[in-house]
């Protein structure tokens, strides 16, 4: 019986475990690859490793400073005294640690041997792909913990330190014979395997990176072929689907479409086709058909979730405890997906283990510097509490989830009448007032008339959930001290405290229902509606209003966008374009006709639906805003009208709008706040815009001008759109990316070069880099030649100056940030000499008159 | 996070927000019809300024360079030379500001025409063998380029374009070399004689043949054609691989083709930038000639 079992050793499980060994305590490290911390493991080779947060201290008895992989998984595993021959071992001195390693163990259960402990039971809720729930009871029990193996082996321990981080296990194959030992489901040098028939299973990223590496080299005489279960590429990057056909083409490998296995025996496989079973030579097979999260097992130990939400983590108390007793989270698993963090807490969780909980937490300094400047003498606890207490969605959170929040948030204080913030800056963080009270310039000409919100409430939630700018300036009406919650955290908030996300929305919903309506509004006129409405996720292309159909629903936008269109000639054709903010559907509401057309999501997004008899009654109660309404919908019926007279005379134009504005759409500037569009009637191919961006931008293009796709003449580069909701922020470890004054989402110098933004966006727009030395001036160039001249140098000229400098810089993410902070806007606009290039907003550009006019 | 935020704002000055609020609603014109022809009217009015001043003002002894209305006419001719020899230093300092080289480009091409007037009022209509008339025609020679240069940039860019299909020139290049791996196995079961052709057309370099035949479009030499024609002609033991290595050969054409385009329209939008600067060095060096010998010789 151990007194401790400490489960995954990437760096918070190595921490907690030379911890342990230091004090000397009964332990025991479980690990289920064959070497220490998998995820840095299977890092590129030579891959620089950064060690961010630059101000958070190190407190861990394992070392840990930014150096390449090789070194770091040297260093670690010289101190935990592990051999691994494929790490390099590190020279020089290091202090090590009798700590207690297990390989190969692999944990699929833990179960408590103790009592059952009365009322502690844990529910899973499970969801089918159907959309049905079943909800699993578990009993939990005490301490001491059966640790069971998937070899069989069982262990003991009283406590348990979960920090097998987030990776989870890949799927399994479920066929016949799928537990035999040539079937496996990681490939980590295809060169390694000569002469045999090899089965990838899966076209995903990954599948088809393994098939094209085995059948690379016809040297290593490999039949490969790849199985797909349908005919498309849904989950694959679009420059691997084209590559693999081109192989496929080439006769390099077989892509089997439709095809999935039925049986694997040593030396054949079975497949079910369109055409009937078929059986085939197969040595080898390699499944990639994706990963499961380890909320699964996780939650089977009896560890509750903050909440359904997929982005949700474990409920922790302020020592990593999780709801099952004696069982701690810490790492990336808890959130915390930072080296630096993942060891801190790892050092951590063993003091409090040891007895030890009056220990702070190394984050102590960073938020304590939050608090330093603010009037009142708090110390670091007090402001948290006050700041839960005062602030009602922060009522929810426990001591340690606020510590964690207020890493990504800011407090500040405001003298009465300060500016908190503009109109029309862009922003997506939502502030709470903690005390004192604000005032919203309602109106943008007469800035005396305002509306007050006080202590407790929120603000700037339009921006957080539409991603669009400010919608009017707000001050402070007396000394205030507000909490700015950065988007990210705002959204971990939600999904941690599900009653904190139900009052942002009703929040929501009733001051964009005042905004929208505006003229002398008060909430008591909307409660009914904001009582009424419903939110609703639309996918892409989804539609929510049926042209002919006779609901009377209103819907305004809450975020993404929509278009609208009509059957005309038994045509769709596309009337407009909807951004967010705007509503729809009320001609059927207001004059009780059929939808005269159809509105379907640009993009996912959401709506809020508000029943046409309520939205009625608010019009009969305020004849000004019925006059508004009116004159809104006599707008839209010219434009529609004007659309349709064209179809009649100028039938190929609005084909022509029609197409253009769906392409457009199709290319992601439904979410766009400012997108690069090149018109090839004037592009002369000289990639001047290309050059400008290297020159203005540390000598790296952001943008490639010739890929990307074209209609009609109208071509989108590979560059940033600036999305509304960038899916490139999703997953950033050190949260890197942000939206900067200028509404740019750009990289910060933190980033630590993970490359999960350059998978995340879906346009391709992201590059990895490294950043090159400085070339010589342009004058230099012109009058001697040195240097390579304007625009990025080549690849061998940036490899030859930085080894000349010394050691090469680490690659970095790097993408356009909209030539923030530079005076005249975007370079490669600027830097176009024929006016082929132009960086526009959808709202303004999706129109009739600008996508069919003519350019000579 | 948000004193990074102000930081940033700080540097970015006032007005970026307006700027960008313009920008975003532009839409695309271009350099000829820009601000509606401004540097047309401007061109127009400088000229008729010249030609009027000319007509009217009497000039002693006769019009030419050394009156005073003829250095007035030198001295902005002159002015003009060297702004518009700016336009490649602009081209590639991107400094910061409110410029756009589609306005330079604009101005660049109408005062560049309007020197064809000033010039030429310049000179008083006297032509001689020296380095003054060398200077002039100089001056011409650049402007004639310039004129090919914007018929080119005004007609070219849909072909260029639609050739294109979308691709990439590295992906026309990797398309090209995946079929190149398809003919060399379909190659395989082929005669000596059938097989020597497919390895010539494989072996040559997909850039070869002059700058005549980039230009024009027309490789005479080009060994794919050549094995298509040659396996036509040479008749085989294995029709059924002779069918595919033909129809290989023929896919192979048509990548040749596309890229063969492209790189013909890019020398057409490109080639007379090759006479267009190098004239204007020579055309710089022959007014400092010009400029010096008129005051020495005064
Ligand atoms: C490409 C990439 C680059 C990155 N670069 C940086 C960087 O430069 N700086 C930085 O600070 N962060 C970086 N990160 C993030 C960082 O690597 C991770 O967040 C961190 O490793 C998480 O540590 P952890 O200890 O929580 O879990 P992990 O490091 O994921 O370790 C978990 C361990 O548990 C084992 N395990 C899993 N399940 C079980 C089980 N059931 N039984 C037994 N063992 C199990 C795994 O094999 C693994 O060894 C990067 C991440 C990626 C993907
Ligand atoms: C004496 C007069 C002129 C001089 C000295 C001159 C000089 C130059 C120079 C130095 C460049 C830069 C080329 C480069 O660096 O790539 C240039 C570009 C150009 N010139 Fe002229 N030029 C003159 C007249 C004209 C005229 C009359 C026209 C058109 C009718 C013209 C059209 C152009 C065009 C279209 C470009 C290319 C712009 C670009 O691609 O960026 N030029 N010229
Ligand atoms: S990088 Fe991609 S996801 Fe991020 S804002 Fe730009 S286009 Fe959108
Ligand atoms: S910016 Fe991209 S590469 Fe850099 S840390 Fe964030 S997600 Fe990783």
């Amino acid at each position: 019986m151990y007194k401790v079992a400490i489960i995954g050793s990437g760096p918070a499980g190595i921490s907690a475990a030379a911890h342990a060994a230091a004090l000397g305590m009964s332990h025991v490290l479980l690990e289920k690859t064959d070497h220490l911390s998998d995820t840095i493991f299977k890092y590129q080779k030579g891959k620089h490793v950064m060690a961010t947060p630059a101000n958070l201290v190190l407190r861990s008895d394992i070392a840990f400073e930014a150096g390449k992989r090789e070194t770091i998984l040297g260093i670690w595993n010289r101190q935990l005294r592990v051999e691994n021959p494929l790490v390099p071992r590190h020279e020089g001195p290091v202090s090590d640690f009798p700590v207690n390693v297990k390989f190969h163990a692999e944990v699929k259960a833990i179960r408590g041997t103790g009592d059952p402990i009365p009322g502690s039971v844990q529910q899973i809720v499970t969801r089918a792909r159907d959309g049905s729930r079943s909800v699993k009871e578990i009993q939990r029990h005490a301490p001491p913990y059966a640790i069971e193996l998937t070899n069989g082996e069982v262990v003991m321990a009283e406590n348990v330190i979960l920090a097998i981080g987030t990776q989870g296990n890949p799927n399994r194959l479920r066929c016949p014979g799928a537990d035999l030992p040539h079937v496996q489901y990681q490939l980590d040098d295809p060169t390694e395997y000569v002469d045999e028939h090899i089965i990838v299973i899966g076209t995903g990223d990954a599948g088809i990176e393994n098939a094209r590496g085995l059948a690379e080299d016809p040297a290593q005489r490999n039949t490969v072929s790849i199985l797909n279960r349908g005919t498309e590429f849904p989950t694959a990057k679009d420059a691997n689907v084209k590559a693999l056909l081109a192989d496929h083409e080439a006769g390099k490998l077989t892509i089997r479409f439709e095809s999935e296995t039925k049986a694997i025996e040593p030396g054949w496989i079975t497949l079910a086709t369109r055409d009937g079973e078929v059986r085939i030579r197969c040595d080898r097979v390699i499944a990639r058909i994706g990963s499961a999260p380890p909320r699964a097992f996780v939650e089977e130990c009896g560890i509750e979730f903050t909440s359904e939400d997929r982005g949700a983590f474990p409920k922790l108390s302020p020592v990593f405890e999780s709801t099952a007793p004696g069982i701690f989270v810490i790492g990336a698993l808890a959130g915390y997906p930072l080296i630096k963090h993942c060891m801190n807490q790892g050092y951590d969780v063993i003091e409090f283990i040891n007895g030890n909980t009056a220990l702070k937490p190394a984050d102590e300094p960073i938020i304590a510097a939050k608090f330093a400047g603010l009037p009142g003498k708090r110390s670091t606890e007090e402001w948290l509490e006050f700041l839960r207490a005062n602030v009602s969605i922060l009522n929810g959170m426990n001591p340690l989830q606020m510590r964690e929040f207020m890493l990504d948030s800011e407090v500040r204080f405001f003298r009465a009448g300060e500016v908190i913030f503009e109109r029309n800056a862009p922003g997506s963080s939502l502030f709470g007032i903690a005390s004192g009270s604000v005032a919203v310039e309602v109106n943008p000409a007469d800035p005396s008339i305002t509306v007050p919100i006080g202590t407790g409430s929120i603000f700037g939630e339009v921006g957080l959930i539409s991603g669009r700018r400010r919608g009017a300036t707000i001050r402070a009406a007396e000394d205030t001290i507000v909490v700015e919650i950065s988007r990210l955290a705002a959204l971990k908030l939600q999904s941690q405290v599900p009653a904190a996300k139900k009052t942002i929305e009703q929040i929501s919903i009733e001051r964009q229902l005042l905004q929208m309506f505006g003229s002398g509004l008060t909430p008591e006129d909307v409660a009914p509606l904001v009582a009424a409405a419903r939110v609703e996720e639309k996918r892409a292309g989804e539609v929510v209003i049926a042209e002919g159909a006779e609901d009377k629903d209103v819907f305004i936008i809450r975020r993404g966008s929509m278009i609208v269109e009509k059957q005309i000639g038994g045509r769709p054709v596309f009337l407009s374009y909807l951004p967010a903010g705007s509503y729809f559907g009320e001609m059927a509401a207001i004059d009780g006709s059929a939808r005269t057309a159809t509105v379907k999501a640009a993009i996912k997004s959401e709506v809020i639906r508000l029943p046409g008899e309520g939205f009625l009654a608010l019009l009969d109660k305020r004849p000004a805003l019925r006059e508004r309404a009116l004159k809104d919908m006599a707008a839209r019926r010219a434009t529609n009208a004007f659309i349709e007279s064209r179809k009649d005379s100028f039938s190929s134009a609005v084909d022509l709008y029609s197409e253009t504005a769906q392409f457009l759409v199709d290319n992601g500037i439904g979410e766009a706040t400012d997108v690069l569009l090149i018109n090839e009637t004037l592009c002369i191919g000289c990639d001047n815009c290309e050059r400008a961006c290297a020159d203005s931008h540390d000598g790296l293009s952001r943008l490639d001008r010739e890929a990307g796709r074209t209609y009609a003449h109208l071509h989108v580069p590979t560059s940033c759109r600036h999305c509304e909701h960038p899916h490139c922020m999703a997953d950033c470890p050190p949260n890197a990316i942000k939206r900067g004054p200028d509404g740019e989402v750009f990289i910060d110098e933190t980033c630590i070069g993970c490359g999960n933004c350059q998978r995340n966006c879906p346009y391709g727009v992201i590059r990895m880099d490294a950043k090159p030395p400085k070339k010589p001036s342009l004058l230099q160039w012109m009058l001697f030649g040195k240097g390579p001249g304007p625009g990025e140098a080549p690849y061998a000229w940036r490899k030859k100056a930085a080894e000349k400098e010394g050691a090469q810089k680490a690659k970095q993410a790097i993408k356009c940030d909209m030539c923030s902070g530079i005076d005249g806007g975007p370079a490669c606009v600027r830097a176009c000499p024929t006016g082929a290039a132009i960086r526009v907003s959808p709202d303004k550009f999706l129109t009739f008159t600008k996508l069919t006019e003519d350019v000579e | 996070m948000a004193s990074a935020a102000k930081q940033r704002r700080a540097q970015a000055g006032p007005g970026r927000f307006s700027q960008d609020e313009r920008r975003r609603d532009s839409d695309h014109v271009s350099f000829l019809k820009h601000r509606r022809f401004r540097w047309l009217w401007i061109a127009l009015g400088l000229s008729a300024a010249a030609i009027i001043g000319y007509a009217l003002i009497d000039q002693e002894p006769r019009p030419n360079g050394g009156s005073w209305y003829g250095y007035t006419l030198g001295t902005i001719g002159l002015a003009l030379i060297v702004w518009l020899s700016l336009l490649g230093v602009r081209k590639r300092r991107i400094t910061p500001g409110a410029w756009s080289l589609k306005a330079w480009t604009s101005a660049h091409v109408y005062l560049g025409l309007a020197l064809i007037v000033i010039g030429t009022l310049h000179t008083g209509f006297q032509i001689g063998w020296n380095v003054h008339t060398l200077a002039y025609v100089l001056m011409l020679l650049v402007i004639a380029s310039g004129i090919y240069g914007v018929i080119a940039y005004a007609t070219l860019p849909p072909a260029l374009s639609a050739n294109r299909r979308e691709m990439t020139r590295a992906q026309m290049l990797e398309a090209l070399g995946a079929i190149d791996r398809q003919l060399e196995a379909a190659a395989q079961p082929l005669g000596r004689a059938e097989a020597d052709l497919v390895i010539a057309a494989l072996g040559q370099d997909p850039f070869a043949g002059g700058p005549l035949a980039r230009l024009t479009g027309r490789y005479p030499f080009c060994a794919t054609a050549r094995a298509l024609k040659g396996l036509d002609q040479v008749g085989s033991a294995d029709p059924g691989a002779a069918e595919r290595v033909r129809a290989l050969l023929e896919k192979r054409r048509e990548q040749l083709a596309q890229i063969r385009g492209a790189l013909r329209i890019r020398a057409l939008l490109e080639i007379w930038l090759f006479v267009h600067v190098p004239l204007t060095i020579a055309l710089l060096a022959a007014l400092t000639a010009h400029v010096i010998s008129v005051f020495y010789y005064w």
